[in-house]
């Protein structure tokens, strides 16, 4: 984590616009409205690599709502809607 | 002195390339089966190591954690754990990496030790690695995580070397190991620091590039792009339907010559009778028409399976998620749906990878309208039949325009009946979540997927061996008994137990432009779709003759209006006759009364378009 990233304001990825880059700083499940359950939420994004610290970048948005974005985390691609990266909280 | 069979399981991530690893070690020597009580996928596979050891290996569903939180993750991890019934505990595991891509697989792996099975780590792609400028201290590697690791190019002819000697050296020791079993579920604390450990020792060992794969960037900034991803998907489907129409041409033409031939032959060898009757018309002509579609089942395999080896499939789940999602249906039931072009079989079982139930049942549901390649052979012999095979603008084969818009009709349908199911009996529930890793993309190996082609050619062929072969044969008997009075004018088959079933079922119908001879038709077709276009020939050549049999496309084009034939294109979109599709549907679903549900809605829609194109029609002047 640079300086730059510590001095920008926290907000869910799920709100980022194309092109957005920043650090995840923590997880937040119950912000999501998803369909799973907080634990389970929190699981799946962490299995898919989405811990305290993973570089993202949004690479796409879909056509429909900007829905769903493709997520580069570290070094691979995630596609997860944004409800879902609702509880993602980047900086 | 002879050693035991030797048992490994091969885990990974999905996209790790384990499939291609699988299909390196075993060659053609697979065994697909099902588990046992579950309709999961089982992949057996046996190759010899160096040293002559003989080696079983079990390709298990990719999973990213053993939690187990779908029936395949859940075979994985009891698999893995020694539960699964009926199964042998794996001596060896084989925990299979992406070298491009560690992080969670290492994390799989930390996960995995706790289970207490011998381990091996298997760095596979590391060519690709190592050309983007990845680096790995494979001994360091091996050193922090406690368990060896080998590195393999399964796509390279020797690139298993490494592993297929490690294999050796460690089942020499195997007996001395200790077992110790403290996995259970693991905690989202616990999921948290395993992922921090994973990270701390690809920090240690792996140093990565600055760049990342800007092939795969450069492609996805087409291929996603939220207008030119869809054109490229609409382009990509249109070329795989008219290269099927087209393409496969060719190759049909000359099996149909040979089987023609091989008609001909048995009729001027054979003497005048019920053999001869049998062999030519029952056997020869029946399963010969179904087995001239292999060419055109094999072009669509061979296109699915390339795009899903492509890395393309994910892409068009991410495109076409909220697309489908206005109709009520997962962007992960794009791959099951896009798999039931081939056959509704594979394509509902693949609707194992969506998590939701809702969204699974619907997709059951919806799958058999996808028009699979058994739908193939009733079009092409009623297009080539009735439509003229003129260009259209210049340069779009009119017949393929047909059998675009068939399978155009059949997902339109789809979509339409999902959009219903999601109105009326669905209505208030949250949308399951889409969460997919959209893999680098990479040059599809060859060998897997002539692999892939063959174990499904293979399938077909046994089918049209054993399936379509016996309904042939209880045809060929319907249409031939009982014989006609000695002096009788008219065709034999008038006489026959078929004529009378058919005559019997016709009134029905008859509305939609069916005469009794579809009819008859129509009930072996329960079995397999195909067999409709066997069934046809069938009846035609014992009522046509010998000149009837070689000719099945000229006899309907005479004997049927062009509105019958448009009428029975209409049915075949819906056709609700697939005995072992809606067996399918009652084991995945677990509930006799979706699978009734399932035949009675096609039931339903295939008679009302039919009826529809047949009056319409008939209005405009085709009957």
């Amino acid at each position: 984590m640079t300086d730059t990233h510590d001095m920008r304001r926290e907000m869910p990825l799920g709100l980022a616009q194309r092109g957005y880059t920043g650090v995840i700083r923590h997880l937040a499940a119950k912000e999501a409205g998803s369909a799973l359950s907080d634990i389970e939420l929190e699981s799946r994004l962490i299995e898919l690599g989405f811990v305290e610290g993973a570089r993202v970048e949004v690479l796409h948005e879909g056509l429909v709502g900007r829905d769903p974005i493709a997520v580069r985390v570290d070094n691979i691609t995630i596609a997860v809607r944004r409800r879902e990266a609702m509880a993602i909280i980047v900086a | 002195m002879e050693l035991p069979l030797l048992h490994l399981a091969l885990v990974g991530t999905p996209n790790s390339g384990k499939t291609s690893l699988f299909n390196a070690l075993t060659g053609s020597r697979q065994k697909v089966a099902n588990y046992p009580g579950v309709t999961v996928e089982r992949k057996e596979g046996f190759f010899v190591t160096p040293l002559g050891r003989q080696v079983s290996i079990v390709d298990l569903p990719g999973t990213y954690s053993l939690r187990g939180r779908s029936p395949d993750e859940e075979i994985t991890r009891d698999f893995v754990l020694g539960k699964a019934s009926g199964e042998i505990v794996p001596d060896l595991v084989l925990c299979v990496a992406d070298s491009t891509n560690l992080r969670l697989t290492i994390r799989l792996l930390l996960e995995l030790k706790r289970t207490g099975r011998p381990l091996v780590l298997v760095l596979n792609m590391f060519d690709i690695a190592s050309r983007r400028g990845i680096s790995v201290d494979v001994v360091r590697l091996a050193k922090e995580l406690g368990v060896p690791v080998v590195t393999s190019i399964a796509v390279r002819k020797g690139g298993t070397a490494d592993l297929l000697k490690l294999t050796d050296e460690i089942s020499a020791r195997l007996a001395s190991e200790p077992r110790e079993n403290s996995w259970r579920a693991l905690s989202v604390p616990e999921l948290r620091a395993t992922q921090r450990e994973a990270d701390r020792i690809i920090s240690d060992c792996v140093s990565l590039p600055a760049r990342p794969d800007t092939l795969t960037a450069r492609i996805d900034a087409i291929v996603l792009h939220p207008v030119g991803g869809l054109i490229v998907l609409a382009l990509i489907l249109f070329v795989m339907f008219q290269a099927v129409f087209a393409w496969a041409q060719p190759a049909m033409d000359l099996l149909k010559s040979g089987f023609d031939a091989l008609g001909a032959f048995v009729q001027a060898t054979l003497p005048d009778g019920l053999l001869q009757s049998f062999l030519q018309n029952g056997v020869i002509a029946g399963v010969g028409s179904v087995i001239v579609f292999l060419p055109q089942i094999i072009l669509i395999f061979l296109f699915i399976l390339l795009l899903e080896d492509f890395g393309y499939m994910a892409r068009a789940a991410f495109l076409m998620d909220r697309i489908m999602g206005g109709a009520g249906l997962h962007g992960r039931a794009f791959i099951p749906l896009l798999s039931s072009f081939a056959c509704a079989i594979p394509g509902i079982m693949a609707t194992r990878v969506i998590d939701n139930k809702r969204d699974r049942l619907t997709t059951i549901l919806i799958a058999p309208l996808m028009t699979c390649s058994a739908r193939i052979p009733v079009y092409t012999l009623i297009i080539s039949a009735f439509i003229p095979a003129r260009d259209v603008w210049g340069f779009i084969n009119l017949q393929g325009l047909v059998m675009f818009g068939l399978y155009a009709a059949g997902i339109t349908s789809a979509l339409v009946v999902s959009f219903l199911i999601k109105f009326f009996m669905l209505r208030d529930y949250a949308p399951a979540p889409f969460m997919l890793e959209l893999p680098d993309y990479k040059v599809p190996r060859l060998k897997s997927i002539a692999i892939g082609i063959f174990t499904r050619a293979k399938m077909f062929l046994q089918r049209a061996g054993t399936t379509i072969f016996s309904m042939m044969v209880l045809i060929w008997f319907l249409a031939s008994f009982p014989q006609p009075p000695a002096g009788a004018t008219e065709p034999a088959i008038n006489f026959s137990l078929a004529a009378i079933i058919g005559k019997a079922i016709e009134p029905l119908l008859a509305p939609v432009g069916f005469n009794w001879q579809i009819a008859v038709a129509l009930i072996p077709g329960m079995a397999a779709r195909e067999v409709a276009v066997a069934a046809l020939g069938t009846v035609y050549a014992i009522e046509g003759g010998k000149e009837a049999a070689e000719q099945i496309g000229q006899v309907l084009a005479s004997k049927w209006s062009l509105a019958t034939a448009l009428s029975m294109l209409a049915w075949y979109i819906f056709a609700p006759q697939c005995a072992s599709t809606l067996a399918v549907i009652r084991r995945e679903t677990g509930s006799w009364t979706w699978m009734a549900a399932t035949f009675g809605y096609m039931l339903v829609l295939a008679y009302a378009a039919s009826l529809l194109t047949y009056n319409v029609a008939v209005a405009l002047g085709a009957g």
